[in-house]
């Protein structure tokens, strides 16, 4: 019974999902808000199919959160991250600082004990890291000013989130309600704070140290099975005992997976990881939406319409105005700086967790919290509408023109080599020499293990995969270079990339004529057969060993060369016919006559440099009796 | 013909490059057709029988032109197809080269630095044309590249571009051109205006 019951909550939450995402996004309005929408359809106080059991989804649902903060890091390597401090530090300490003295003092001015005013500051001050990533990825704007500075911002507020939670007991103003940290500290509440202190180091210190030395080999050594689900649970294992881990000694989970994602950053497997993930930390944060979505408290909203509305609009307006702030500190463009603040303007998913520690604590009274919780929810439900109004309304108005915002080039490689065997080394050395960064994909893990030994940048994957495909920046990549050594696989990645990215021109490894001409078939410009190139250069330097002049030999490998060439295309379109095999032996034939003649001394090609039909020509005969240096050719 | 095996590095064959493309004019970009300097000879052959006018555009290399440009003719200027006996096909054509060259036109001269002048310079040019039965023009010149002012070379490519268009519509005096001792000099003296 107990399973039907979890099916049928399944059930409905799939259910809600596909029907209202596909319309929100052909309304533009984004899968974030049909998801918010499809939760408050389905919540206790829309259509009631799922109860107050919306309340563990919600918690369960965090993990979604988890999950992206790890794909966040997996794309923010150590360096990068370095790099960002002082956005991360300046912009989101200002912004936590100032929402905190804002809101603080509003708390004051309607009669607040400082001590609830300052929580309720710092509480509001935390923006919706779930929603804001996803819109913003969503949009294609993680890349732009404004996504950087939310991006800092957020990862500011998920470590100020700690800080919160040591803080809060020390307001309390009543007797806690129940052990505030029975819950959020685990079993490290018992010990002294040194004791608490070292044990955090230590989880931290576990998830770098792990994540460099053991996470590696591990990954390695589950890839060599060649199954994928095994991976897959890897993955999910690794993120599950990170966030286990961190619950222990108090830390947020989602920054613990996202210390392991940027320590994971620059492994090989990054975007295998990410790819692996990706479905999971989708449908994850989906739920999260949807629970939060249905755990808007609509009859309290009913009961104070007014005092709701206007807590809304001042949590709005207020970090509108904060945000605007601070990006004009950091000097954004205009429309840069709107869109950030557009973008962060809500409360965060951590609001729920913090308010109700803080009742816990004592600090806030539960009638006092809960229509901020109702207006926390609601802010966030607005966010993908603000934007909307952002797009249509404000940015037309202020707003960068869409070909400057084009040269916010992606971070991506522009070529990607899938295959880097002996094949595609060569090519990616000779591309690498003249300033070319590739983004390589291998699939055999051993093969990728070596070469990271020799300090090459490959990560690993299968590249007929689509996700790999995306991940790797198939979208905007200028060419595919596909060496890949069995020919089923080119042609799989060749079927996958015409129908995903038809505009990706495509370079393909054959390992023969057949696989050639198959290529060439299916529409492939460059089709180059493996052995062919080096097979040619052996002839012609047979034949300058045997005494030919080199030149001479040069020439008619050229020449061999392009008539071969041509050959392949040509029956490439006869293939299929009954008498194909006739054919080729025909016209294989017939280039061999060509160069036959060329190499018995009546060349077609190269005719100028031969004097001889120049003796005795009447056209030619000199008219005094000087030598003939009328010729060009001698 | 355009013929620069490192166009990448050229400012001034870039530019000179437009003028073509403006008027419309075909331009077979000979280093980008045979990076390898196998010839097509075949191709090269129905691309000359096809045009009246044929316009070799390079740098003025050595006193010449890059090599592609030698190995092209070699290749391309076959016995009994453009010159000797049934040696007709490039007869009545027009011909004369486009160069840019490092040198100012004075220090082309008898007792400058460069001793000749720049028409005496292409006497192979000139010889190679007649002995196909084409018809020569003296060059067009665009000299001291390395000193160049890019308002001044704007003014050369619009030059180049009247040049093609007064060809294109037969109003270049080809009796005057002849004489000139380089089409760059005192263009508009060689176009008549109205149309023929």
């Amino acid at each position: 019974m107990h399973d039907d019951h979890l099916f049928m909550q399944a059930f409905v939450y799939l259910a809600a999902a596909v029907v209202a995402v596909p319309v929100a996004k052909r309304l533009g309005l984004g899968s974030v808000l049909g998801y918010l929408m499809a939760g408050m359809l389905i919540g206790p106080y829309g259509l009631g199919l799922v109860g107050e059991e919306g309340k563990d989804v919600l918690h369960f649902a965090e993990f979604g959160v988890v999950m992206m903060l790890f794909v966040v890091g997996l794309e923010l390597e150590p360096s990068l991250l370095w790099r960002m401090r002082t956005p991360v530090l300046g912009m989101g300490g200002l912004q936590v600082l100032f929402s905190a003295i804002l809101g603080g003092g509003l708390g004051l001015v309607l009669g607040l004990p400082w001590q609830e005013a300052l929580a309720i500051g710092l509480v509001l001050s935390l923006s919706s890291t779930a929603i804001v990533l996803q819109t913003l990825q969503e949009k294609g704007l993680m890349s732009t000013a404004a996504g950087r500075g939310s991006f800092a911002i957020l990862l500011f507020q998920d470590i100020a989130v700690i800080p919160m939670l040591a803080l809060f007991p020390l307001l309390a103003l009543h007797a806690p309600e129940a052990l505030p940290d029975a819950h959020e500290a685990g079993v490290m509440a018992g010990l002294p704070g040194w004791a608490q202190g070292l044990a955090l180091l230590c989880a931290v210190s576990a998830v770098v140290l792990g994540g460099r030395f053991l996470m590696r080999p591990t990954f390695r050594w589950v890839a060599r099975t060649g199954l994928r689900e095994l991976f897959v649970a890897l993955v999910l294992l690794l993120v599950i005992g990170i966030a286990l881990l961190m619950d222990l000694v108090g830390l947020s989970p989602a920054l613990g997976t996202f210390v392991a994602g940027v320590v994971l950053a620059e492994s090989e497997y990054r975007h295998e990881l990410e790819s692996d993930i990706e479905p999971f930390k989708g449908l994850l944060l989906g739920l999260f939406f949807i629970a939060v979505g249905a755990s808007v408290d609509f009859p309290l909203v009913a009961e104070e319409p007014g005092t709701i509305a206007g807590l809304v609009g001042l949590l709005v307006l207020v970090k509108l105005a904060v945000l605007f702030a601070v990006g004009r500190i950091f000097r954004l463009s205009l429309d840069q700086n709107l869109l950030m603040s557009f973008a962060l303007a809500q409360g965060g998913e951590f609001a729920f967790v913090l308010f109700s520690f803080a009742v816990r604590a004592g600090v806030l009274e539960a009638s006092t919290s809960a229509p901020l919780v109702a207006a926390v929810a609601l802010s966030m439900a607005l966010t993908p509408l603000l934007l909307v109004f952002f797009d249509r309304v404000v940015r037309p108005r202020v707003g960068t023109r869409e070909a400057e915002r084009s040269y916010d080039a992606p971070e991506e490689a522009s070529v990607i080599i899938a295959g880097f065997g002996r094949f595609g080394q060569i090519c990616s050395r000779l591309l690498e020499a003249e300033g070319v960064h590739a983004t390589i994909l291998e699939a055999d893990s051993d093969q990728v293990d070596l070469l990271r030994k020799f300090g090459r940048k490959v990560f690993y994957g299968d590249a007929s995969r689509l996700d790999l495909l995306h991940a790797a920046g198939a979208e905007q990549a200028r060419l595919l270079v596909l060496a890949v050594d069995r020919s089923d696989k080119t042609k799989e990645i060749v079927q996958t990339v015409q129908r995903h990215f038809p505009d990706l021109p495509i370079m393909a490894r054959a390992s023969g004529r057949n696989e050639a001409y198959d290529l060439v078939s299916m529409g492939v410009q460059h089709v180059y057969r493996e052995t062919f190139d080096s097979a040619l250069r052996m002839g012609t330097d047979a034949l300058v060993l045997l005494g030919s002049r080199a030149h001479r030999a040069h020439r008619a490998g050229a020449r061999f060369r392009r008539q071969d060439e041509a050959l392949v295309r040509e029956l490439a379109g006869l293939r299929g016919q009954q008498d194909f095999v006739d054919i080729v032996r025909r016209r294989t034939k017939d280039v061999e006559q060509i160069l036959k003649r060329d190499l018995e001394g009546a060349p077609v090609e190269g005719a100028g440099w031969d004097a001889s039909p120049l003796r005795g020509d009447p056209a030619l005969t000199p008219l005094e009796s000087v030598e003939s240096s009328a010729s060009p050719s001698e | 013909m355009f013929a620069h095996p490192a166009l990448e590095r050229s400012r001034v064959q870039r530019r000179l490059l437009e003028a073509p493309k403006r008027v419309g004019v075909g331009v077979r970009d000979l280093y980008e057709l045979y990076p390898d300097l196998e010839v097509d000879v075949e191709a090269e052959q129905a691309a000359l029988a096809a045009h009246d006018i044929i316009i070799f555009q390079h740098p003025f290399y050595w006193y010449s032109a890059p090599a592609l440009v030698k190995q092209w003719q070699d290749l391309v200027l076959t016995h009994g197809w453009a010159y000797g006996t049934g040696g007709d096909a490039l007869e009545g054509k027009l011909t004369f080269n486009v160069l840019s060259a490092g040198g100012e036109e004075a220090v082309y001269r008898p007792g400058g630095y460069n001793r000749f002048p720049v028409v005496e310079l292409l006497r192979p040019f000139e010889q190679t044309a007649h002995l196909c039965g084409m018809r020569w023009l003296p060059p067009f010149v665009v000299h001291g590249t390395t000193q160049l002012e890019d308002a001044s070379l704007d003014g050369h490519v619009e030059a180049y571009v009247r040049l093609l268009e007064a060809l294109r519509d037969d109003r270049l005096d080809l009796a005057a051109a002849r004489r000139s001792g380089g089409l760059h000099r005192k263009l508009s003296t060689l176009i008549s205006s109205g149309a023929s």
